[in-house]
């Protein structure tokens, strides 16, 4: 699973107002190589949620990113877009879990899919 | 196979390992759903900017409509209920990212981060009631819902389906409908049973006035599946497209093959060892009318 995705997933789980973002348990990171486009990612800065992107890459390890949101001059950095690029798409969660901040519920991370099937009594 | 899959079995059961693994490796079932990928990607209407966007595979399986969207460029989020189909996508090595997921308990995605979703041969699935507890109305509900907010506003999704029958057909639509969607059913060649394919396109978005205010719907009501309507972009409404001509005369443009795509395309190519024509000032360039 790509940070990018760890971005803008949820938890669903009846009753949760705000599944979002769930916290990332590691025991397995990858590195896989993707395409570099500066496109992509300048299109893509509006709607990430910062905040999660950076504490996601930290729990997995990577801590370049700027702690505070950037306002959008950092898209013609070249320096920028390259940390920006690795922590999105070229971070991997191998295995572990992703935990609903507000049931604690678990989402087993296997193979690196998410298994984000709900029991019948959450749904 | 004689009867419907979907009337077999539920699909996690449906697509076993093994049913996975005969489904991929048919280059029958390859190719048509490749074609069906593009149209449907054709039918996302993006911007012609050759911008990567951020898509989602509904139903995604083994990967095969997302290998479309990888090709052209994408990055895709793709999900399934069926482990074993998600098991055979990684043995491929699918470049976008896999999720086990039950589109009918609703998408876990945040709000209005989508640019584009495309679905093939699976939204029908939806309409089957595999366990006491599945109300298809209800899981139509929790799709169509979630779908509307996770798309960005103004983008769009298209639905390769294979509806058992009009009622079925009508009962995704008017989900989709009442979730907010505008939109309808195209038909590639209505008059060919063989090839005749059908696709729900859908148009997120607060009302405009081509989504307000339908066309072709007129005094009987109903979908217009008897008007020749030309499918015009701007047309919102339930209606039919009749695509006569071939649909490779028909496509002008292939979004997102930029030269500098096209070069890493080939560079992949060649790492993987397949004989690849090499790179000249040619490549890339966009062909002049004539050709
Ligand atoms: C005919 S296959 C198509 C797979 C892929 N889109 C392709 O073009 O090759 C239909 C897929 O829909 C999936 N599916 C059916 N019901 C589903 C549901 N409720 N949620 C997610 N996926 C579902 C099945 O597991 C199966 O992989």
């Amino acid at each position: 699973m790509k940070l990018l995705t760890h971005n803008m997933l949820t938890s669903t789980v009846k009753g949760v107002v705000n599944g979002f973002p769930l916290r990332i348990e590691v025991e397995k990171t990858l590195e896989k190589q993707v395409d570099f486009s500066a496109d992509f990612l300048r299109n893509l800065f509006y709607k990430v949620d910062w905040k999660a992107l950076v504490e996601a890459a930290q729990t997995m390890g990577y801590a370049e990113l700027p702690e505070e949101a950037p306002d959008s001059t950092v898209l013609e950095s070249e320096d920028f877009l390259k940390k920006f690029h690795y922590a999105l798409l070229e971070l991997h969660l191998e295995e572990g879990n992703l935990v609903c901040p507000e049931t604690g519920r678990k989402f087993p991370v296997t193979k690196g899919i998410p298994n984000m099937l709900l029991h019948e009594d959450e749904v | 196979m004689s009867s419907r899959p979907e009337l077999q079995a539920p699909p996690e059961i449906f697509y076993d390992d093994t049913e996975a693994r005969k489904y991929t490796s048919s280059s029958r079932i390859i190719e048509i759903q490749a074609k069906l990928s593009e149209r449907a990607l054709e039918l996302l209407a993006l911007p012609d900017d050759g911008v990567p966007r951020l898509l989602l595979d509904i139903g995604c399986g083994s990967g095969l409509s997302g290998e479309t969207l990888s090709e052209n460029g994408h990055q895709w989020i793709g999900l399934d209920i069926s482990q074993s189909m998600l098991d055979v996508a990684l043995e491929r090595e699918v470049e976008g990212d896999l999720l086990l997921s039950d589109m009918g308990q609703g998408l876990p995605l945040r709000t209005g981060v989508i640019d584009g979703a495309i679905s093939i041969s699976a939204i029908q699935w939806l309409c089957n009631a595999d366990k006491s507890s599945h109300e298809p109305r209800l899981r139509l509900k929790a799709f169509f819902g979630s779908l509307y907010r996770c798309l960005a506003r103004g983008a769009k999704a298209a639905f390769q389906v294979y509806p058992e029958n009009v009622a079925q057909r009508e009962l995704i639509l008017s989900s989709a409908m009442r979730a907010g969607f505008a939109g309808g059913v195209v038909i590639d060649y209505p008059h060919s049973s063989k090839m005749r394919k059908e696709f729900v396109v859908l148009t997120c978005g607060p009302p405009s006035i081509s989504s307000s205010v339908p066309q072709g719907k007129g005094q009987d009501g109903e979908s217009c599946s008897d008007d020749e309507s030309s499918g015009d972009e701007e047309d919102q409404t339930v209606c039919i497209s009749d695509r006569h001509r071939p649909r490779k005369k028909q496509k002008v443009t292939k979004k997102g093959r930029t030269r500098q795509w096209i070069l890493k395309r080939k560079e992949k190519g060649r790492r993987k060892g397949n004989v690849v024509p090499r790179d000249t000032k040619y490549t890339g360039r966009k062909r002049k009318a004539r050709f």
